[in-house]
């Protein structure tokens, strides 16, 4: 095989990868019933968190688990706020956003004296998987890149059987449909969004760690530039199926990657950044159209009135 | 493990056991409202048993309380003769206690199996058992005489299949007693007798049911016993053998029934409404519509009868200018509506009351005042260049309520605090305050209580003898039979039968409903 093409491969499950993890968070929330859009906020708190600890400690695995516990322990302002406490998930998320923009930026001038960008000379990267050298294929496609990066699409499969395949997957998908119906027969729905909410975090945070000691060994300030958002519009155009997300996240992916190879053939560089988010607009205006034109043709009345029309059938 | 279960129970039927449910002196208070006082209701170990009255009589609070939903101010549950604790539904499940609502609650995206497994699932090495989960639902189901699949998903399913669920749901929690609320509201006849044959069947293996409805064909049709309730107390016990409609009727109401008189008036004059060779394709959602032409006249009233979603939805939408005919025309006085919206039809003269009441009938959180001047808000006195005067909206709202005698705690409470009937009420105010030439109306009195159905009949047979022409869709026999001049009855898109309302009796309109329905349970697969 063209190791050109393989290189692109590489490239595509790279720049996925902190998106998957966080549209697979934002899938989860989905099914559990809590409209998820506070992962942008959620990626940029894992990858400042993995970032500061990952070069306090000196150990990037240290800085990784250090993004999954903070990145969780920030999404329980989402669950107490928006479960427990039933405030609007939309304004809850809206202020994690900004809270996290604001606070990384804040505590990256105040504790760690940098400005725009942290990239101090003791910060070590996760390790690529240099064992698959050598491996036909794998080795092309997995070998610089960090073991996040298949452990999210991994991850992703694994997700779409747990939902299918045991009961707790089940409870869940059925106490997002209807609680009402879910708590009649004793589920306790409100400790099954909680607990979604919090896991959702925790993938954040694996997210904004590949971001900042995978993808690049560095933090800068909103580093994350719309990659939660984007997790958003991968969720909605999957309607929450993890591996319909996995395949959003690819073209995004994709695109980005994409970019970077136009940028090499001289095309300018704020040109070739939007290209992503180009991609994710014209995916999601497309399946819209398209699915509201065979909504019409079955019932013209829903289909006009329907904010959601890809949730009916 | 069930069965062994199921039989020991039929045997200890045998000798004057216990009932399988007993409720002592129930008084359940809401605020000032006393809901229930002092009931007792005694159901019997398999049999079935009617719980009737009208809207707000307290069957509802009853059930809820037997179901562990509320709790009761005074009196006793009591389950085989034990004496229960019920403070939620979970304990009622618990207690063998299982209740089929009037709203579903089912899982729409998830299948049959799913469902009806959902926290009970088999199991095998943590993993979700999805074959044993089928077999369970096949198994259940060949008991009492259902025919689901329980691969399904349960969104694609006929409301009467999605009840089955909700039945097959509380068998598989091991429900011995089951509470079925107003469970015909959803079905259409074909549906209803065929629920009572499983109904039936479950009664014979030892199910006791108990069947709240406020229909009184029903409760003549399928059960044992007959509780009434008026007002939150008991009213009569009966046996169903022994009784007649009238006596059930009088405990309902606590008066005898007076039928809504339908002389058939003289029909005259050219006709309002003509519809000529109106097709429709079939599309996923949507029924087709297959060369239908009627024609309505002024004073007379139109019934389209037949099995739910053989093409009336989709035809009276046509009419209304919901939705485009593939050929065909639709015709107001002569006049032809094509390329039309809803607003200039309206404008021209249709009115329309519609079959989704708080979908598409009404804005259920907007006050009462403000849902009666919907479709009004253009023209004066309530819109005038632009500009809304609440002050005409709610002289206007107070004169209508007061004219049909809707039953609202005033016109600002927002019309979702209004009972069934009375928001239809609303509804046909708003309408009929068109004088609008032509009527057309979907189900009128669905979830709506005997007496208020029966002020309904009468407003719209008013209507018709100030000259009105009305279409009306209706999927009850008794309805069409007394209001309708003319039945057509329509069968998979068509018009399969034209009768002069003195020839459609029950048997007649019934067997072509029958034959449709035969045709739309192929289709619909």
């Amino acid at each position: 095989m063209d190791v050109l093409n393989l290189a692109f491969v590489a490239a595509v499950l790279t720049s996925a990868a902190p998106v998957l993890y966080a549209a697979l968070g934002g899938a989860l929330c989905g099914r559990a019933g809590v409209f998820n859009i506070a992962l942008e906020g959620q990626l940029l708190c894992g990858a400042f968190t993995a970032v500061a600890v990952g070069w306090w400690s000196g150990s990037p695995w240290l800085g990784v688990l250090a993004a999954v516990v903070s990145t969780a322990v920030f999404s329980l302002v989402l669950a107490v706020g928006a479960v427990a406490w039933r405030a609007d998930p939309i304004i809850v998320a809206v202020g994690m956003n900004l809270l996290a923009l604001g606070l990384t930026g804040f505590v990256m001038r105040e504790a760690l004296d940098a400005t725009g960008t942290f990239a101090p000379s003791g910060l070590q990267g996760l390790p690529d998987l240099d064992a698959l050298d050598g491996v036909p294929v794998l080795g092309a496609v997995l070998g610089r890149a960090t073991v996040l990066v298949p452990l999210a699409v991994v991850l992703a499969v694994a997700m779409s059987l747990w939902l299918a395949r045991t009961s707790v997957g089940l409870r869940l998908r059925g106490v997002g449909e209807h609680p009402e119906a879910a708590t009649s027969l004793g589920v306790p729905v409100t400790r099954y969004q909680m607990a979604t909410v919090v896991l959702a975090g925790a993938l954040c945070g694996l997210g904004g760690a590949q971001l900042s000691l995978g993808t690049v060994t560095a933090f800068t300030e909103n580093m994350t530039a719309g990659r939660g958002w984007v997790a958003v519009a991968a969720v909605m155009l999957a309607v929450n199926r993890p591996l319909w997300v996995l395949g959003a996240c690819l073209l995004f992916g994709a695109a980005e990657a994409w970019g970077f190879r136009l940028q090499g053939i001289g095309l300018p560089q704020q040109l070739t950044d939007a290209a992503p988010y180009l991609v994710t607009l014209v995916v999601l205006v497309l399946s819209r159209v398209r699915v509201r034109r065979r909504l019409r043709a079955a019932d013209p009345v829903a289909a006009e009135n329907a904010a959601h029309p890809e949730e009916i059938r | 493990m069930t069965g062994s279960t199921a039989s020991g129970t039929a045997h200890g039927s045998a000798a004057g056991a216990p009932p399988a449910a007993e409720l002592r002196g129930i008084t359940k208070r809401f605020g000032p409202v006393l809901a229930v006082d002092g009931v007792d209701l005694v159901l019997e170990r398999g049999t079935v048993h009617a719980v009737v009255g009208e809207n707000g009589a307290g069957k509802s609070t009853l059930m809820s309380v037997l179901y562990g939903l509320h709790r009761p101010d005074a009196g006793q549950v009591l389950r085989d003769g034990r004496e229960v604790r019920l403070s939620s539904p979970l304990d009622a499940i618990a207690a063998g206690l299982g209740m089929v609502h009037q709203n579903f609650r089912l899982f729409g995206s998830l299948t049959v199996a799913e469902n009806v497994v959902y926290r009970a699932e088999p199991r095998r090495f943590g993993v979700l058992d999805r074959r044993a989960a089928e077999r369970r639902v096949e198994e259940l189901s060949a008991r009492i005489g259902l025919d689901v699949d329980p691969t399904a998903r349960v969104d694609t399913l006929p409301l009467g299949v999605r009840q089955r669920v909700e039945i097959l749901k509380a068998l598989h929690r091991q429900a011995e007693v089951l509470i079925l609320d107003e469970p015909t509201a959803v079905l259409t006849p074909g549906e209803v007798d065929s629920l009572f044959v499983v109904v039936r069947r479950m009664a014979e293996q030892g199910t006791t049911v108990a069947l709240v409805t406020h229909k009184v064909r029903e409760v003549l049709e399928a059960t044992d016993r007959v509780t009434v309730l008026r007002d939150g107390v008991v009213t009569a016990r009966l046996t169903t053998a022994e009784t007649t409609a009238g006596e059930v009727v009088e405990a309902m109401i606590g008066r005898g029934l007076v039928p809504a008189v339908n002389p058939r008036g003289a029909v005259s004059g050219e006709p309002v409404l003509e519809v000529s060779g109106v097709r429709m394709p079939a599309a996923p959602g949507a029924s087709r519509v297959q060369d239908v032409s009627l024609r309505v006249s002024p004073g007379e009233v139109v019934g389209i009868a037949g099995v739910s979603g053989n093409g009336q939805r989709e035809l009276v939408e046509t009419v209304v200018g919901l939705r485009t005919p593939e050929a065909g025309t639709v015709r107001l006085h002569g006049r032809d509506l094509g390329g039309l919206g809803v607003r200039e039809r309206r404008g021209l003269g249709i009115a329309y009351v519609p079959e989704d009441r708080p979908g598409v009938g009404t804005a259920a959180a907007l006050s009462v005042a403000d849902n009666l001047a919907l479709g009004h808000h253009r023209s004066p006195p309530i819109g005038r260049r632009g500009r809304l005067s609440p002050r005409a909206a709610r002289t206007q709202a107070a004169e209508l309520v007061r004219r049909l005698g809707v039953k609202t705690a005033g016109v600002a409470v927002p019309l979702s605090s209004l009972s069934g009937g009375n928001a239809q009420k609303v509804v046909l105010a708003r309408e009929l305050h068109h004088e609008a030439a032509l009527l057309v109306v979907e189900q009128p009195t669905q979830g709506v209580d005997v007496g208020a159905g029966e002020e309904i009949h009468r407003l719209l047979l008013e209507y018709r003898a100030r000259g009105g022409a009305v279409l009306l869709v209706s999927y009850e026999i008794s309805e069409l039979r007394a209001l309708a001049d003319r039945v057509l009855v329509m069968l998979d898109g068509e018009v399969a039968a034209e009768l002069d309302a003195a020839d459609a009796t029950d048997e007649v309109l019934g067997a072509a409903m029958v034959h449709s329905a035969g045709a739309t349970g192929g289709g619909e697969r």
